[in-house]
């Protein structure tokens, strides 16, 4: 992404909170920069869709808001903090992330997938609790997967294992959510139905989404929040657009 | 008001498998576990001590059934309780112990690895234990104690050096099973070498003791086994949802809000520490670390790691290797390391062939 | 570019440069007769040394003129000199297997007691102990390669099978699988049987001391076959070890040039383990060296593998005294911290406490069985 630009500064002139986001960013691998003093605000309530070539460093903005890379400079912050100074089983309660392209263990159930994300709120003498069971039970109805719940994942369609994976994010209890490329590799009706699931989660449950897509149809039509970068580094634009 | 409560929750609720879930509501304390686990863990219980009763009373003088306890408890004959207390217990225990420990050793690694064939007997740990045992043993003629910490020294070592030799932006399963391949065949001809080295008698008996063998155990050996499995034993009872999350992949288990790196260490450490303690006991028993998870998460139709049953697996595997090792040509004693090798090889290649037809390897 | 062909195109540039301390062509030749010279005086130690060193000028005469009269050429002819050759060819059968495992498997860690041979060898002899009763060494000899052949060969199949051929993985767990099975079955059969035993570990102990030159003739012929198979099979080994994918685009057949590697390396091993017993960490070691030297062309890699085998020769400096039965491992124990004495390695299969038992030391639990 390229030279400073302050997204924030358009979205000022809105005024939505933003729990989640980014000051002067330089993000790298070893010596290759991917990201370049970016400074970002994720909308609060609202979906936002990070769009690029290929490379252009989107994964890792991800990433990087999701505490999983650390920034070179800059700050990532969360509520006001920096993120790399909150524990991270606290973060894990507020912000939810769904990588690229997961695996489940060979044989592991949906139940038990999901049941999964309920560790940030677990400690080792309180392994089963009853918010546990009903957040487990709530996640499992809002994604549809209640008739599935005894399948292996590695079972399931690729549409299906993807809602299963938000289940588990779902049943962590964050109010914002991250995923990276959920869409990849689907066909194309799993993955309007990926796409409506988490539409239906930011609209009647309030979820802050914010993904990683490849397709600009797909982005512009779930998006309310665009954030672009071309591949030749030049100003990242900010793109608002209501479906 | 403390309310205990037990559920047996049938499957109307689609929810969830059947558990059993254990629950007090005042002080916020509970636990769930999955039903067949528990069935499958109870049946290995029996198993083992079946067999451990089994161990005690069948040998060159049999002792009837009637005096195992009270031989085992020293209120029995003269010749039984000395028998039982002096021989077949201590022997039966540290087997049982050496099983419990290369079985949940394998599961740990197995589970951390994402892979059955990284097993802390292919890769290497064990070979690394041995060698640094028998060095001790030839050139320092160590003591117990000093022969366990120097086991452990050698397993860390193996497992370091597997690590940073198949460390490429990260360890892939199988680039892992490959180094550590061939780490056990280098440390194999640097044990044999130092073998060279030992007078005859030495050589003789730590020859026997490389293929896995329970001879010669007495209550100085139960004891070294006894407390690391009652220090370990816990710690991976602590470590194991960390485990569970770990599971998922690091990215995931890192937005669960797990510490990966520590917790991966620690769960690394404790499966070296296991299968080096084994190891410094009982010798490189052949396979058990591989076979006794396996066999377990068959039995279990486990979804997800099954730490306990694979411990019991291995324990109850090890004891009915013992048994048919002293009985199969009696009175020669073959090495349980024999027995698990010839069943663990073909169990191996079943693994392989496996692997070869899902496509996972590579 | 397609990725493969930029592969391949980066690949070539590899070969040309493929490395190591020595570079040119001029420095190579050089190199290797830098490594024929070691050889010799290797050769010269070993004959001259031991627990009686030869005068120099004596021996050279014994050599040069076929005297077997004369003390020094008793001790020359009969004992050090069949020892010095067998050790030569033991050596580089090794070495060269040794580097076309490590090519095969593309796996640096290769060693050919991988494929299982030292197993397989160990069973057979066992076999031909304890059911037929044999006790002629010339026969074990017959028995020991044909079991280090059958081995490696149901080891290679078993890890060919299945969708991509022969891969390291593959290979190495199946050979582990193998080789685990092989010795416990041995064990089972020395631990039962004492007079097997007693036998056995003669054979066993790996060393260069004992056999006569009647061994070596045995197994010459298929010696000198590998090492033809493997030096024609360097070629396609450079290739291989770029990948099969990229190998199949150089036009190299795979399945056929490992097939061939794989066939010299088990007549390579077969022959040093049956003449001289299992012999381990040469095989693993020495192809390193070599690379070092000469870089990653296998044509170079075994032009010098034939030199570094003369450490192998004084090894076996330590004679055994005249008329006393060799001392198991006793001989290579003395070697002090020599790395050398690492080749005696005896096989893995354990002695039982059985014959420990005639006469242990006071005090001594016995062992073996439960009471």
């Amino acid at each position: 992404m390229g030279t400073a630009t302050t997204i924030g500064v358009a979205l000022a002139a809105q005024k939505p909170d933003s729990a989640l986001g980014g000051d002067r960013l330089y993000l790298a691998y070893e010596a290759r920069e991917v990201v370049h003093d970016l400074t970002i605000r994720i909308p609060t309530g609202r979906i936002t869709v990070i769009v690029g070539a290929n490379a252009c460093g989107k994964s890792t903005l991800l990433r990087a808001l999701a505490r999983l890379l650390k920034p070179r400079s800059g700050t990532v912050y969360l509520d006001g903090t920096d993120i790399h100074r909150l524990p991270t089983k606290e973060i894990a309660t507020k912000v939810g992330i769904l990588p690229q392209s997961p695996t489940a263990p060979e044989g592991l159930t949906v139940a038990d997938l999901v049941a999964r994300g309920r560790y940030p709120h677990q400690r080792w003498f309180q392994q089963w609790s009853r918010e546990d069971e009903a957040a487990v039970d709530e996640a499992m109805r809002l994604t549809r997967l209640e008739a599935l719940a005894g399948r292996p994942v590695d079972e399931l369609s690729g549409g299906q294992r993807q809602r299963a994976w938000i289940a588990m994010a779902l049943a962590q209890g964050t109010s914002t959510l991250l995923l990276d490329e959920p869409t990849t590799y689907l066909d194309m009706a799993h993955q309007v139905e990926v796409l409506d699931l988490l539409a239906d989660l930011n609209t009647r449950r309030g979820r802050t989404v914010v993904l990683v897509l490849h397709d600009l149809n797909q982005a512009c039509r779930y998006a309310h929040h665009l954030v672009a970068s071309p591949r030749d580094a030049s100003r990242p634009r900010v793109l608002r657009a209501r479906s | 008001m403390t309310q205990l409560l037990v559920d047996a929750l049938e499957s109307d609720r689609p929810v969830r498998r059947t558990a059993f879930v254990v629950r007090l509501n005042r002080p916020g304390v509970s636990a769930r576990f999955d039903r067949r686990s528990v069935l499958v863990s109870l049946g290995l219980l029996v198993v083992i001590v079946a067999a451990l009763v089994a161990g005690v009373s069948i040998g060159v003088f049999p002792i009837p059934l009637s005096d195992v306890v009270p031989g085992i408890l020293g209120v029995g004959s003269d010749d039984a309780t000395f028998i039982v207390q002096n021989l077949r217990l201590p022997r039966a225990l540290t087997g049982l112990m050496v099983g419990a420990a290369f079985g949940l050793s394998g599961a740990i690694f197995q589970t951390l690895a994402r892979n059955p064939l990284a097993s802390p007997d292919i890769i290497g740990v064990t070979a690394g234990a041995s060698l640094a045992a028998v060095a001790a043993i030839v050139l320092a003629g160590a003591s117990t104690g000093a022969i366990a910490g120097a086991a452990f020294a050698g397993g860390l070592g193996a497992t370091l050096a597997v690590y940073a030799l198949a460390y490429r932006r990260g360890v892939t399963g199988y680039r892992m099973v490959l180094v550590g391949v061939g780490l056990t065949a280098v440390g194999s001809s640097l044990t044999s070498w130092l073998l060279t080295k030992a007078n005859l008698y030495d050589a003789q008996e730590a020859a026997i003791w490389l293929t896995g063998s329970l001879n010669n155990q007495g209550w100085e050996h139960v004891v070294p086994v006894g407390l690391a499995l009652a220090v370990l034993i816990p710690a991976t009872a602590l470590l194991a949802p960390h485990l569970r999350c770990l599971q998922l992949g690091d990215d995931t288990a890192h937005g669960l809000g797990v510490k990966v790196e520590t917790y991966r260490l620690s769960l690394l450490a404790a499966g070296v520490a296991l299968a080096s303690m084994a190891t410094a006991s009982a010798g490189p028993v052949a396979f058990v670390a591989l076979i006794g998870p396996q066999i377990a998460k068959r039995l279990c139709r486990a979804s997800g790691i099954a730490l306990v049953p694979a411990a019991l697996t291995g324990a109850a595997l090890v004891l009915i290797a013992d048994l048919i090792g002293r009985q199969l040509f009696a009175p020669t004693t073959l090495p349980v390391g024999v027995i698990t090798a010839v069943v663990g090889a073909p169990f191996l290649l079943w693994l392989l062939a496996q692997a070869n037809r899902s496509g996972r390897e590579g | 570019m397609s990725p493969t062909a930029e592969r391949v195109r980066r690949a070539a540039t590899v070969r040309r440069e493929s490395g190591g301390l020595l570079r040119t062509p001029a420095a190579r030749y050089g190199g290797l007769l830098v490594a024929v010279a070691v050889l010799l005086v290797a050769v010269l130690a070993s004959l001259l040394l031991g627990s009686r060193t030869l005068p120099i000028g004596d021996t050279l005469n014994a050599l040069l003129h076929g005297d077997r009269g004369s003390t020094t050429g008793l001790i020359v002819w009969g004992l050090r000199w069949p020892r010095t050759l067998i050790g030569i060819f033991v050596g580089s059968a090794l070495g060269a297997s040794g580097a076309l495992m490590q090519g095969v498997t593309r796996n640096p860690l290769a060693d050919p007691g991988i494929l299982g041979v030292n197993a397989g060898a160990a069973f057979a002899v066992v076999l031909a102990i304890y059911v037929f009763g044999i006790t002629t060494l010339s026969i074990y000899v017959g028995f020991a390669f044909v079991g280090a052949a059958v081995a490696s060969v149901v080891v290679y199949a078993l890890g060919a099978m299945g969708r991509d051929g022969a891969s390291p993985v593959k290979l190495a767990l199946a050979g582990t699988a193998v080789s685990a099975l092989l010795v416990a079955l041995t064990s089972a059969i020395l631990l039962v049987d004492l007079a097997t035993l007693d036998r056995y570990r003669f054979w066993v102990v790996g060393s260069l001391a004992g056999r006569d030159l009647g061994v070596l003739w045995q197994v010459l012929p298929f010696l000198g076959a590998g090492l033809l198979v493997g030096f024609a099979s360097a070629r396609s080994l450079n290739v291989l070890g770029l990948g099969d994918d990229v190998a199949k685009a150089l036009g190299a057949k795979v399945g056929t040039a490992r097939l061939v590697s794989a066939l010299a390396v088990v007549l390579l091993t077969g022959s040093a383990v049956a003449a001289a017993g299992p012999i381990g960490f040469v095989g693993l070691t020495i192809p390193h060296v070599a690379r070092a030297l000469v870089g990653t062309d296998y044509r170079w890699i075994h032009g010098v593998l034939r030199a570094p085998r003369a450490d192998v020769a004084p090894g076996s400096r330590h004679d055994r005294p005249a008329g006393g039965p060799a001392r198991r491992g006793a001989g290579r124990g003395g070697d002090g911290g020599d790395w050398r004495a690492v080749l005696h390695r005896p096989d893995p299969t354990p002695a039982t406490g059985r014959a420990v038992r005639a006469r242990p030391p006071a005090g001594a639990t016995p062992h073996g069985g439960t009471a």
